[in-house]
Protein backbone atom coordinates (compact mmCIF):
# COMPACT_ATOMS: atom_id res chain seq x y z
CA UNK A 1 0.00 0.00 0.00
CA UNK A 2 1.06 3.19 -0.99
CA UNK A 3 0.13 6.57 0.33
CA UNK A 4 1.36 9.83 -1.63
CA UNK A 5 0.86 13.01 0.53
CA UNK A 6 1.83 15.20 -2.58
CA UNK A 7 -0.39 15.48 -5.51
CA UNK A 8 -1.91 17.94 -7.66
CA UNK A 9 -5.12 18.34 -9.74
CA UNK A 10 -6.14 21.02 -12.55
CA UNK A 11 -4.00 22.52 -14.61
CA UNK A 12 0.05 23.61 -14.26
CA UNK A 13 -0.11 27.01 -15.88
CA UNK A 14 2.24 26.52 -18.39
CA UNK A 15 2.43 23.75 -19.92
CA UNK A 16 -0.01 20.49 -20.25
CA UNK A 17 1.02 17.51 -18.36
CA UNK A 18 0.49 14.19 -18.96
CA UNK A 19 -2.06 12.61 -16.62
CA UNK A 20 -3.15 16.43 -15.91
CA UNK A 21 -7.13 15.19 -15.94
CA UNK A 22 -8.59 13.56 -13.14
CA UNK A 23 -9.44 10.60 -14.57
CA UNK A 24 -6.18 9.84 -16.60
CA UNK A 25 -4.37 10.67 -12.66
CA UNK A 26 -6.88 8.54 -10.66
CA UNK A 27 -6.31 5.91 -13.56
CA UNK A 28 -2.35 5.73 -13.11
CA UNK A 29 -1.98 6.20 -9.48
CA UNK A 30 -4.41 2.82 -9.09
CA UNK A 31 -2.24 1.07 -11.33
CA UNK A 32 0.84 1.52 -9.64
CA UNK A 33 -0.84 0.60 -6.49
CA UNK A 34 -1.22 4.21 -4.37
CA UNK A 35 -4.15 3.75 -2.72
CA UNK A 36 -4.60 7.13 -1.03
CA UNK A 37 -3.52 10.41 -2.55
CA UNK A 38 -3.26 13.71 -1.00
CA UNK A 39 -4.30 16.22 -3.86
CA UNK A 40 -3.60 19.85 -3.98
CA UNK A 41 -4.69 22.27 -6.88
CA UNK A 42 -2.15 23.73 -9.06
CA UNK A 43 -5.27 26.78 -9.24
CA UNK A 44 -4.11 27.37 -5.66
CA UNK A 45 -0.90 28.99 -6.59
CA UNK A 46 -2.43 32.11 -8.85
CA UNK A 47 -6.52 32.04 -8.48
CA UNK A 48 -7.52 34.34 -5.98
CA UNK A 49 -11.31 33.12 -5.80
CA UNK A 50 -9.80 30.13 -3.20
CA UNK A 51 -13.00 29.03 -1.46
CA UNK A 52 -13.88 28.51 -5.54
CA UNK A 53 -10.40 26.87 -5.92
CA UNK A 54 -11.09 24.60 -2.99
CA UNK A 55 -14.61 23.59 -3.83
CA UNK A 56 -13.93 22.34 -7.10
CA UNK A 57 -10.90 20.38 -6.04
CA UNK A 58 -13.72 18.81 -3.25
CA UNK A 59 -16.15 17.90 -6.06
CA UNK A 60 -12.92 16.75 -8.71
CA UNK A 61 -11.80 14.35 -5.57
CA UNK A 62 -15.20 13.49 -5.31
CA UNK A 63 -16.40 12.36 -8.46
CA UNK A 64 -13.27 11.17 -10.06
CA UNK A 65 -11.49 9.22 -7.42
CA UNK A 66 -13.63 9.07 -4.31
CA UNK A 67 -11.68 6.56 -1.37
CA UNK A 68 -8.37 7.71 -3.44
CA UNK A 69 -7.87 11.23 -3.46
CA UNK A 70 -7.91 13.46 -0.25
CA UNK A 71 -8.28 17.01 -0.72
CA UNK A 72 -5.66 19.18 0.54
CA UNK A 73 -6.94 22.53 0.19
CA UNK A 74 -5.12 25.67 -0.27
CA UNK A 75 -4.97 28.95 1.85
CA UNK A 76 -3.41 32.07 1.07
CA UNK A 77 -3.42 34.44 4.13
CA UNK A 78 -2.38 37.43 1.70
CA UNK A 79 -5.67 37.90 0.77
CA UNK A 80 -9.10 39.19 2.52
CA UNK A 81 -10.66 37.15 5.48
CA UNK A 82 -8.42 34.20 4.44
CA UNK A 83 -9.73 32.90 8.02
CA UNK A 84 -12.65 31.81 6.28
CA UNK A 85 -11.32 29.97 3.74
CA UNK A 86 -9.28 28.08 6.78
CA UNK A 87 -12.91 27.61 8.28
CA UNK A 88 -14.48 26.26 5.27
CA UNK A 89 -11.54 23.81 4.39
CA UNK A 90 -12.10 22.66 8.11
CA UNK A 91 -15.58 22.54 9.06
CA UNK A 92 -17.38 22.82 5.61
CA UNK A 93 -14.79 20.20 3.31
CA UNK A 94 -13.37 18.01 6.73
CA UNK A 95 -10.18 18.53 5.69
CA UNK A 96 -7.37 17.15 7.47
CA UNK A 97 -4.43 19.35 6.03
CA UNK A 98 -3.82 22.73 3.71
CA UNK A 99 -1.29 23.06 1.39
CA UNK A 100 0.47 26.45 1.48
CA UNK A 101 2.93 28.09 -1.17
CA UNK A 102 4.42 30.83 0.58
CA UNK A 103 6.68 32.07 -2.40
CA UNK A 104 3.94 32.07 -4.86
CA UNK A 105 1.61 34.14 -2.22
CA UNK A 106 4.50 36.84 -1.39
CA UNK A 107 5.11 36.19 2.71
CA UNK A 108 7.79 34.82 4.45
CA UNK A 109 8.14 32.03 6.99
CA UNK A 110 8.93 34.94 9.64
CA UNK A 111 6.09 37.27 8.67
CA UNK A 112 3.39 37.99 11.21
CA UNK A 113 1.37 36.66 8.59
CA UNK A 114 2.53 33.27 8.32
CA UNK A 115 2.11 33.02 12.38
CA UNK A 116 -1.43 33.81 12.17
CA UNK A 117 -1.52 31.38 9.99
CA UNK A 118 0.49 28.65 11.55
CA UNK A 119 -1.60 29.04 14.50
CA UNK A 120 -4.98 29.38 13.43
CA UNK A 121 -3.36 25.62 11.36
CA UNK A 122 -2.72 24.39 15.02
CA UNK A 123 -5.54 25.23 16.62
CA UNK A 124 -7.82 23.36 13.99
CA UNK A 125 -5.35 20.45 14.59
CA UNK A 126 -4.81 20.55 10.81
CA UNK A 127 -1.58 19.51 9.14
CA UNK A 128 0.26 22.20 7.09
CA UNK A 129 1.97 21.35 4.18
CA UNK A 130 4.23 23.77 2.92
CA UNK A 131 5.63 23.60 -0.91
CA UNK A 132 9.06 25.15 -0.69
CA UNK A 133 9.11 25.14 -4.73
CA UNK A 134 7.20 24.30 -7.45
CA UNK A 135 9.99 23.83 -10.49
CA UNK A 136 14.01 24.51 -10.61
CA UNK A 137 13.97 28.30 -10.52
CA UNK A 138 16.53 28.29 -13.98
CA UNK A 139 14.02 27.18 -16.04
CA UNK A 140 10.98 29.23 -15.10
CA UNK A 141 8.90 31.32 -17.34
CA UNK A 142 10.65 35.28 -17.59
CA UNK A 143 7.72 36.71 -16.33
CA UNK A 144 7.19 34.28 -13.78
CA UNK A 145 10.25 33.92 -11.57
CA UNK A 146 9.63 32.84 -8.11
CA UNK A 147 12.31 32.19 -5.75
CA UNK A 148 12.35 28.96 -3.44
CA UNK A 149 11.16 29.80 -0.34
CA UNK A 150 13.31 31.33 2.24
CA UNK A 151 14.18 28.28 5.18
CA UNK A 152 16.31 30.15 7.04
CA UNK A 153 13.48 31.15 9.54
CA UNK A 154 12.12 27.70 9.44
CA UNK A 155 13.78 26.48 12.94
CA UNK A 156 12.22 29.41 15.10
CA UNK A 157 9.15 28.33 13.25
CA UNK A 158 9.10 25.07 14.38
CA UNK A 159 9.84 26.13 17.65
CA UNK A 160 7.11 28.34 18.00
CA UNK A 161 4.70 25.57 17.10
CA UNK A 162 6.34 22.17 18.10
CA UNK A 163 3.10 20.35 18.21
CA UNK A 164 1.70 21.42 14.61
CA UNK A 165 2.25 18.68 12.12
CA UNK A 166 4.60 20.45 9.31
CA UNK A 167 5.34 18.23 5.85
CA UNK A 168 8.03 19.76 4.04
CA UNK A 169 7.29 19.69 0.73
CA UNK A 170 9.60 19.77 -2.81
CA UNK A 171 12.60 19.81 -0.68
CA UNK A 172 15.04 19.62 -3.20
CA UNK A 173 18.04 21.15 -1.00
CA UNK A 174 16.47 23.83 0.88
CA UNK A 175 16.49 21.79 3.76
CA UNK A 176 19.81 19.57 4.06
CA UNK A 177 19.31 16.32 6.08
CA UNK A 178 21.14 17.62 9.15
CA UNK A 179 18.94 20.54 9.52
CA UNK A 180 15.77 18.32 8.85
CA UNK A 181 17.30 15.67 11.75
CA UNK A 182 17.51 18.94 13.64
CA UNK A 183 13.66 19.73 12.94
CA UNK A 184 12.45 16.69 13.74
CA UNK A 185 13.53 16.26 17.33
CA UNK A 186 12.05 20.06 17.88
CA UNK A 187 8.91 19.82 15.99
CA UNK A 188 6.55 17.57 14.53
CA UNK A 189 8.11 18.07 11.68
CA UNK A 190 7.84 15.55 8.24
CA UNK A 191 9.85 15.68 4.98
CA UNK A 192 8.16 14.38 1.73
CA UNK A 193 10.76 12.32 -0.64
CA UNK A 194 9.85 13.47 -3.97
CA UNK A 195 12.77 16.11 -4.56
CA UNK A 196 15.19 13.67 -2.41
CA UNK A 197 18.51 13.30 -5.09
CA UNK A 198 21.55 12.41 -6.13
CA UNK A 199 22.43 8.28 -6.18
CA UNK A 200 20.66 6.42 -3.57
CA UNK A 201 19.42 9.65 -1.71
CA UNK A 202 16.27 8.08 0.13
CA UNK A 203 19.02 6.31 1.93
CA UNK A 204 21.03 8.77 2.90
CA UNK A 205 17.72 10.50 4.45
CA UNK A 206 17.03 7.09 6.12
CA UNK A 207 20.06 7.54 7.61
CA UNK A 208 20.42 10.87 8.90
CA UNK A 209 16.76 11.53 9.52
CA UNK A 210 13.81 9.33 11.95
CA UNK A 211 12.69 7.10 9.14
CA UNK A 212 9.45 8.29 11.00
CA UNK A 213 9.80 11.60 9.65
CA UNK A 214 9.74 10.77 6.02
CA UNK A 215 6.63 10.12 4.10
CA UNK A 216 6.01 8.74 0.15
CA UNK A 217 5.49 12.25 -2.05
CA UNK A 218 5.49 11.50 -5.52
CA UNK A 219 4.51 15.62 -7.08
CA UNK A 220 2.51 13.71 -10.13
CA UNK A 221 1.88 15.16 -12.28
CA UNK A 222 4.02 17.53 -12.76
CA UNK A 223 6.69 14.88 -11.78
CA UNK A 224 6.42 11.29 -13.38
CA UNK A 225 5.46 9.09 -10.23
CA UNK A 226 7.83 6.75 -11.45
CA UNK A 227 10.25 8.81 -9.71
CA UNK A 228 9.54 8.54 -6.69
CA UNK A 229 8.51 4.77 -6.89
CA UNK A 230 12.17 3.77 -8.33
CA UNK A 231 13.66 5.23 -5.12
CA UNK A 232 12.76 2.30 -3.19
CA UNK A 233 14.40 0.59 -6.13
CA UNK A 234 18.09 2.48 -5.75
CA UNK A 235 17.87 2.68 -1.99
CA UNK A 236 18.34 -0.49 -0.31
CA UNK A 237 15.68 -0.08 2.46
CA UNK A 238 14.69 -2.81 5.20
CA UNK A 239 11.13 -3.58 5.01
CA UNK A 240 10.07 -1.50 8.28
CA UNK A 241 11.66 1.48 6.47
CA UNK A 242 9.68 1.02 3.15
CA UNK A 243 6.77 0.25 4.61
CA UNK A 244 6.63 2.90 7.25
CA UNK A 245 7.95 5.50 4.52
CA UNK A 246 5.30 4.38 1.63
CA UNK A 247 2.04 4.45 3.72
CA UNK A 248 2.28 3.61 7.72
CA UNK A 249 3.77 7.48 8.76
CA UNK A 250 1.13 9.00 6.86
CA UNK A 251 -1.67 6.90 8.26
CA UNK A 252 -0.01 7.77 11.98
CA UNK A 253 0.02 11.41 11.35
CA UNK A 254 -3.34 11.09 10.35
CA UNK A 255 -4.17 8.90 13.07
CA UNK A 256 -2.36 11.05 15.44
CA UNK A 257 -4.77 13.92 14.36
CA UNK A 258 -7.93 12.00 15.48
CA UNK A 259 -6.40 10.54 18.52
CA UNK A 260 -5.84 14.28 19.81
CA UNK A 261 -9.29 14.94 18.74
CA UNK A 262 -11.49 16.69 22.34
CA UNK A 263 -14.16 13.97 23.22
CA UNK B 1 -5.38 0.90 13.36
CA UNK B 2 -3.29 2.28 15.85
CA UNK B 3 0.26 3.66 15.49
CA UNK B 4 1.52 1.58 18.58
CA UNK B 5 -0.32 -1.70 17.18
CA UNK B 6 1.00 -1.22 13.31
CA UNK B 7 4.22 -0.96 14.71
CA UNK B 8 4.37 -3.59 16.86
CA UNK B 9 3.54 -6.36 13.98
CA UNK B 10 6.07 -4.46 11.58
CA UNK B 11 8.33 -4.85 14.33
CA UNK B 12 7.93 -8.79 14.19
CA UNK B 13 7.02 -9.07 10.66
CA UNK B 14 9.18 -7.34 7.76
CA UNK B 15 11.30 -5.34 9.82
CA UNK B 16 12.39 -8.47 11.73
CA UNK B 17 13.96 -9.53 8.75
CA UNK B 18 16.42 -6.84 8.75
CA UNK B 19 16.90 -5.75 12.23
CA UNK B 20 15.06 -2.84 12.06
CA UNK B 21 15.17 -0.43 15.13
CA UNK B 22 12.07 0.82 15.94
CA UNK B 23 11.64 4.31 17.38
CA UNK B 24 11.98 7.96 16.83
CA UNK B 25 15.43 9.28 18.13
CA UNK B 26 17.43 5.77 17.08
CA UNK B 27 19.81 5.16 15.16
CA UNK B 28 18.24 4.97 11.13
CA UNK B 29 21.36 2.80 10.34
CA UNK B 30 19.67 -0.63 10.80
CA UNK B 31 17.13 0.69 8.78
CA UNK B 32 19.16 1.00 5.46
CA UNK B 33 19.19 -2.56 4.80
CA UNK B 34 22.64 -4.23 3.68
CA UNK B 35 20.49 -7.10 1.67
CA UNK B 36 16.83 -6.36 1.56
CA UNK B 37 15.08 -7.95 -1.19
CA UNK B 38 14.42 -6.01 -4.89
CA UNK B 39 10.94 -6.99 -3.80
CA UNK B 40 10.40 -4.30 -1.70
CA UNK B 41 10.22 -1.89 -4.68
CA UNK B 42 6.97 -0.82 -5.99
CA UNK B 43 7.97 0.00 -9.54
CA UNK B 44 10.98 -1.74 -10.89
CA UNK B 45 13.15 -1.34 -14.04
CA UNK B 46 13.75 -3.99 -15.68
CA UNK B 47 16.96 -6.46 -16.74
CA UNK B 48 15.99 -7.09 -20.14
CA UNK B 49 15.91 -3.25 -21.30
CA UNK B 50 19.48 -3.30 -21.37
CA UNK B 51 20.13 0.14 -20.05
CA UNK B 52 23.40 2.05 -21.16
CA UNK B 53 23.81 5.01 -19.02
CA UNK B 54 25.47 8.24 -21.23
CA UNK B 55 26.19 10.59 -18.20
CA UNK B 56 27.64 9.90 -15.13
CA UNK B 57 30.20 11.54 -12.66
CA UNK B 58 32.44 10.60 -9.76
CA UNK B 59 30.15 12.65 -7.96
CA UNK B 60 27.76 12.02 -5.06
CA UNK B 61 28.83 9.37 -2.96
CA UNK B 62 32.31 9.18 -0.64
CA UNK B 63 35.72 7.64 -1.52
CA UNK B 64 39.06 8.58 -1.93
CA UNK B 65 39.49 7.90 -4.92
CA UNK B 66 37.73 7.37 -8.58
CA UNK B 67 37.97 3.63 -8.06
CA UNK B 68 36.33 3.11 -4.51
CA UNK B 69 33.73 6.08 -6.03
CA UNK B 70 33.02 4.03 -9.49
CA UNK B 71 32.93 0.67 -7.24
CA UNK B 72 30.06 2.18 -5.19
CA UNK B 73 28.02 3.97 -7.80
CA UNK B 74 27.88 0.19 -10.05
CA UNK B 75 26.54 -0.62 -6.99
CA UNK B 76 23.54 1.47 -7.32
CA UNK B 77 23.71 0.61 -10.99
CA UNK B 78 23.28 -2.91 -10.42
CA UNK B 79 20.29 -2.34 -8.31
CA UNK B 80 18.51 -0.57 -11.37
CA UNK B 81 20.06 -2.86 -13.74
CA UNK B 82 21.97 -0.07 -15.80
CA UNK B 83 24.23 -2.65 -17.60
CA UNK B 84 26.73 0.21 -18.96
CA UNK B 85 28.12 3.60 -18.02
CA UNK B 86 29.86 6.17 -19.49
CA UNK B 87 31.78 8.37 -17.27
CA UNK B 88 33.64 11.30 -18.60
CA UNK B 89 35.81 14.56 -15.60
CA UNK B 90 37.49 13.23 -12.83
CA UNK B 91 37.20 13.94 -8.74
CA UNK B 92 37.35 17.02 -8.22
CA UNK B 93 36.83 18.65 -11.34
CA UNK B 94 36.54 21.83 -13.01
CA UNK B 95 34.68 24.56 -14.95
CA UNK B 96 37.71 26.11 -16.81
CA UNK B 97 40.38 23.10 -16.97
CA UNK B 98 44.29 24.19 -18.04
CA UNK B 99 45.57 21.31 -20.49
CA UNK B 100 47.22 19.39 -17.30
CA UNK B 101 43.98 19.30 -15.20
CA UNK B 102 42.27 17.75 -18.11
CA UNK B 103 44.81 15.49 -18.66
CA UNK B 104 45.00 14.80 -14.70
CA UNK B 105 41.09 14.01 -14.79
CA UNK B 106 41.47 11.71 -18.23
CA UNK B 107 43.73 9.69 -16.42
CA UNK B 108 41.42 9.10 -13.76
CA UNK B 109 38.96 7.89 -16.12
CA UNK B 110 41.40 5.75 -18.03
CA UNK B 111 42.29 4.27 -14.47
CA UNK B 112 38.36 2.96 -14.22
CA UNK B 113 38.28 1.81 -17.68
CA UNK B 114 41.18 -0.33 -17.15
CA UNK B 115 39.67 -2.02 -13.98
CA UNK B 116 36.09 -2.61 -15.40
CA UNK B 117 36.19 -2.69 -19.18
CA UNK B 118 33.38 -4.56 -19.41
CA UNK B 119 30.98 -2.50 -17.82
CA UNK B 120 32.37 1.10 -17.95
CA UNK B 121 33.30 3.90 -21.52
CA UNK B 122 34.64 6.73 -21.02
CA UNK B 123 34.73 10.09 -22.88
CA UNK B 124 37.63 12.91 -23.17
CA UNK B 125 37.14 16.15 -21.15
CA UNK B 126 38.25 18.69 -23.19
CA UNK B 127 38.45 22.53 -22.99
CA UNK B 128 38.11 24.36 -26.34
CA UNK B 129 40.03 27.73 -25.07
CA UNK B 130 42.56 25.38 -25.49
CA UNK B 131 42.06 23.51 -29.47
CA UNK B 132 45.65 22.38 -30.04
CA UNK B 133 45.97 20.71 -26.66
CA UNK B 134 42.61 19.51 -26.71
CA UNK B 135 43.08 17.87 -30.35
CA UNK B 136 46.30 16.22 -28.32
CA UNK B 137 43.94 14.89 -26.07
CA UNK B 138 41.95 13.08 -28.70
CA UNK B 139 44.98 11.28 -29.84
CA UNK B 140 46.08 10.35 -26.48
CA UNK B 141 42.55 8.81 -25.24
CA UNK B 142 40.88 7.97 -28.38
CA UNK B 143 42.94 7.17 -31.41
CA UNK B 144 45.64 5.71 -28.93
CA UNK B 145 43.03 4.99 -25.92
CA UNK B 146 40.51 3.46 -25.13
CA UNK B 147 37.84 6.37 -25.15
CA UNK B 148 34.86 6.79 -27.29
CA UNK B 149 33.78 10.28 -27.42
CA UNK B 150 34.43 13.43 -26.02
CA UNK B 151 32.78 16.17 -23.25
CA UNK B 152 32.44 19.69 -23.61
CA UNK B 153 31.62 21.54 -20.51
CA UNK B 154 31.82 25.41 -19.90
CA UNK B 155 34.76 26.10 -20.89
CA UNK B 156 33.93 27.66 -24.03
CA UNK B 157 30.80 28.59 -25.81
CA UNK B 158 30.18 25.78 -28.76
CA UNK B 159 29.41 28.08 -30.99
CA UNK B 160 33.05 29.40 -32.14
CA UNK B 161 34.49 28.52 -35.31
CA UNK B 162 37.21 27.33 -33.53
CA UNK B 163 35.55 24.25 -32.07
CA UNK B 164 35.59 22.89 -35.55
CA UNK B 165 38.90 21.35 -35.78
CA UNK B 166 38.20 19.12 -32.73
CA UNK B 167 34.53 18.28 -34.26
CA UNK B 168 36.21 17.60 -37.44
CA UNK B 169 38.86 14.89 -35.37
CA UNK B 170 36.03 13.10 -33.51
CA UNK B 171 34.28 12.99 -36.77
CA UNK B 172 36.64 10.62 -38.50
CA UNK B 173 37.09 8.58 -35.44
CA UNK B 174 33.77 8.02 -35.07
CA UNK B 175 34.07 9.65 -31.24
CA UNK B 176 30.84 11.24 -29.94
CA UNK B 177 30.42 14.49 -28.69
CA UNK B 178 28.84 15.33 -25.59
CA UNK B 179 27.81 19.29 -25.48
CA UNK B 180 26.40 20.45 -22.27
CA UNK B 181 24.21 23.41 -22.64
CA UNK B 182 22.09 25.11 -20.53
CA UNK B 183 18.92 27.83 -20.55
CA UNK B 184 19.02 29.26 -17.43
CA UNK B 185 17.11 32.16 -16.70
CA UNK B 186 19.20 33.20 -13.64
CA UNK B 187 21.94 33.40 -16.34
CA UNK B 188 24.49 30.94 -17.75
CA UNK B 189 27.82 30.41 -16.92
CA UNK B 190 30.27 32.99 -19.08
CA UNK B 191 31.31 29.64 -21.33
CA UNK B 192 28.45 27.96 -20.80
CA UNK B 193 26.72 26.84 -24.47
CA UNK B 194 23.01 26.61 -25.42
CA UNK B 195 21.39 24.73 -27.36
CA UNK B 196 21.14 27.51 -29.52
CA UNK B 197 24.51 27.59 -29.86
CA UNK B 198 25.07 23.39 -30.21
CA UNK B 199 22.38 24.43 -33.47
CA UNK B 200 25.24 26.44 -34.63
CA UNK B 201 28.19 24.42 -34.41
CA UNK B 202 25.34 21.48 -35.95
CA UNK B 203 24.83 23.36 -39.02
CA UNK B 204 28.63 23.83 -39.57
CA UNK B 205 29.49 20.14 -38.80
CA UNK B 206 26.40 18.37 -40.14
CA UNK B 207 27.98 15.41 -40.85
CA UNK B 208 29.24 14.56 -37.45
CA UNK B 209 26.80 13.56 -34.54
CA UNK B 210 26.59 16.05 -31.92
CA UNK B 211 24.98 15.53 -28.41
CA UNK B 212 22.58 18.29 -27.13
CA UNK B 213 23.49 17.38 -23.31
CA UNK B 214 20.97 18.03 -20.79
CA UNK B 215 18.89 19.20 -23.99
CA UNK B 216 19.34 22.80 -22.17
CA UNK B 217 17.09 21.44 -18.99
CA UNK B 218 14.71 24.03 -20.60
CA UNK B 219 14.04 21.04 -22.71
CA UNK B 220 10.65 22.78 -23.99
CA UNK B 221 13.20 25.07 -25.32
CA UNK B 222 16.32 23.07 -26.32
CA UNK B 223 13.52 20.16 -28.56
CA UNK B 224 12.79 23.29 -30.75
CA UNK B 225 16.69 24.57 -31.18
CA UNK B 226 18.02 21.49 -32.18
CA UNK B 227 15.23 20.02 -34.68
CA UNK B 228 16.01 21.50 -37.38
CA UNK B 229 19.27 19.36 -37.29
CA UNK B 230 19.13 15.35 -37.62
CA UNK B 231 22.57 14.87 -36.85
CA UNK B 232 21.49 16.49 -33.16
CA UNK B 233 20.84 14.10 -30.33
CA UNK B 234 19.89 15.00 -27.30
CA UNK B 235 20.55 13.53 -23.40
CA UNK B 236 17.67 13.79 -21.15
CA UNK B 237 19.84 13.93 -18.22
CA UNK B 238 20.78 15.90 -15.49
CA UNK B 239 17.08 18.07 -14.61
CA UNK B 240 14.24 17.26 -12.41
CA UNK B 241 12.08 14.32 -14.34
CA UNK B 242 9.38 17.12 -15.01
CA UNK B 243 7.12 14.89 -17.16
CA UNK B 244 6.48 15.66 -20.65
CA UNK B 245 9.84 15.78 -21.27
CA UNK B 246 10.66 12.61 -23.38
CA UNK B 247 7.24 12.64 -25.07
CA UNK B 248 8.11 16.19 -26.53
CA UNK B 249 11.46 15.01 -27.40
CA UNK B 250 9.84 11.66 -29.35
CA UNK B 251 7.49 13.89 -30.72
CA UNK B 252 9.29 16.69 -32.13
CA UNK B 253 12.57 14.49 -32.74
CA UNK B 254 12.06 11.26 -33.13
CA UNK B 255 12.71 8.33 -31.02
CA UNK B 256 15.84 7.99 -32.38
CA UNK B 257 17.44 10.81 -31.37
CA UNK B 258 17.04 10.63 -28.16
CA UNK B 259 19.14 9.12 -25.25
CA UNK B 260 18.70 7.99 -21.82
CA UNK B 261 21.41 9.08 -18.77
CA UNK B 262 21.28 10.40 -15.64
CA UNK B 263 24.38 12.97 -14.19
CA UNK B 264 24.92 10.27 -11.48
CA UNK B 265 25.88 10.81 -8.95
CA UNK B 266 24.47 14.46 -8.22
CA UNK B 267 21.56 13.18 -9.51
CA UNK B 268 19.43 9.72 -9.19
CA UNK B 269 19.33 6.59 -11.62
CA UNK B 270 15.61 6.77 -9.90
CA UNK B 271 15.16 10.60 -11.47
CA UNK B 272 15.75 9.95 -14.88
CA UNK B 273 15.36 6.79 -15.37
CA UNK B 274 11.59 7.67 -14.60
CA UNK B 275 11.41 10.17 -17.22
CA UNK B 276 11.89 7.21 -20.09
CA UNK B 277 9.47 4.79 -17.97
CA UNK B 278 7.35 7.22 -16.91
CA UNK B 279 6.40 8.42 -20.34
CA UNK B 280 3.71 7.86 -22.49
CA UNK B 281 5.71 6.10 -25.53
CA UNK B 282 5.76 2.38 -27.10
CA UNK B 283 8.14 -0.09 -25.52
CA UNK B 284 10.24 -0.33 -28.70
CA UNK B 285 10.93 3.68 -28.34
CA UNK B 286 11.99 3.05 -24.69
CA UNK B 287 14.18 0.50 -25.57
CA UNK B 288 15.69 2.70 -28.09
CA UNK B 289 16.12 5.20 -25.63
CA UNK B 290 17.30 3.58 -22.61
CA UNK B 291 20.08 1.89 -24.69
CA UNK B 292 19.47 0.93 -27.90
CA UNK B 293 20.50 4.78 -29.98
CA UNK B 294 23.70 4.58 -27.51
CA UNK B 295 24.32 1.02 -28.70
CA UNK B 296 23.83 2.04 -32.62
CA UNK B 297 26.26 5.45 -32.32
CA UNK B 298 28.56 4.00 -30.59
CA UNK B 299 29.11 0.79 -32.29
CA UNK B 300 31.44 2.15 -35.34
CA UNK B 301 34.31 3.54 -33.06
CA UNK B 302 33.71 -0.02 -30.90
CA UNK B 303 33.62 -1.78 -33.38
CA UNK B 304 37.34 -0.18 -34.88
CA UNK B 305 38.42 -0.88 -31.11
CA UNK B 306 37.44 -4.40 -31.32
CA UNK B 307 35.26 -3.84 -28.34
CA UNK B 308 31.89 -5.88 -27.42
CA UNK B 309 28.67 -4.26 -27.29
Amino acid sequence: MIIDVNVYLSRWPFRRLPHDTPDSLVRKLRFHGVEQAWAGSFDGLLHKDIANVNSRLVADCKQHGEGLLVPVGAVNPTLPDWQDDLRRCHEVHQMRAIRIHPNYHGYSLDSALCDELFQAAQDRRLIVQLVLAMEDVRVQHPLMRVAVVDTAPLAALVNKFPRLPLVIMNNSAAVRTGQASELAKVGNTFFELSHFESVGGLENWVKEVPVERILFGSYFPFFNLEAALLKFQESQLGGFATTTIQAGNAKDLVFDLHSQESP
Amino acid sequence: MQSTDRRSFLSTSAAGVVGCVVGAGNSNLAAVADDAPLANAPFRTSEHDAIWDLHCHFSGVTGDTVEQRAAKLLEYADRMYVQRLIFFMGWPWSYTPEPAEFRRQNDQVLGVLQRWPDRLLGFAYLNASFPDESLAEIERCIQNGPMVGVKLWVGRRCNTEDVDPLIRRCGELNALVFQHTYLKITGNLPGESTPQDLAELAARNSKVPLICGHCGADWTLGIRAVRQFPNVSVGISGSDPTAGFVEMAVRELGAERVLYGSDIGGRSFASQLAKVYGADITDAQRTLILGGNLRRMLKPIMDSKGMQQ
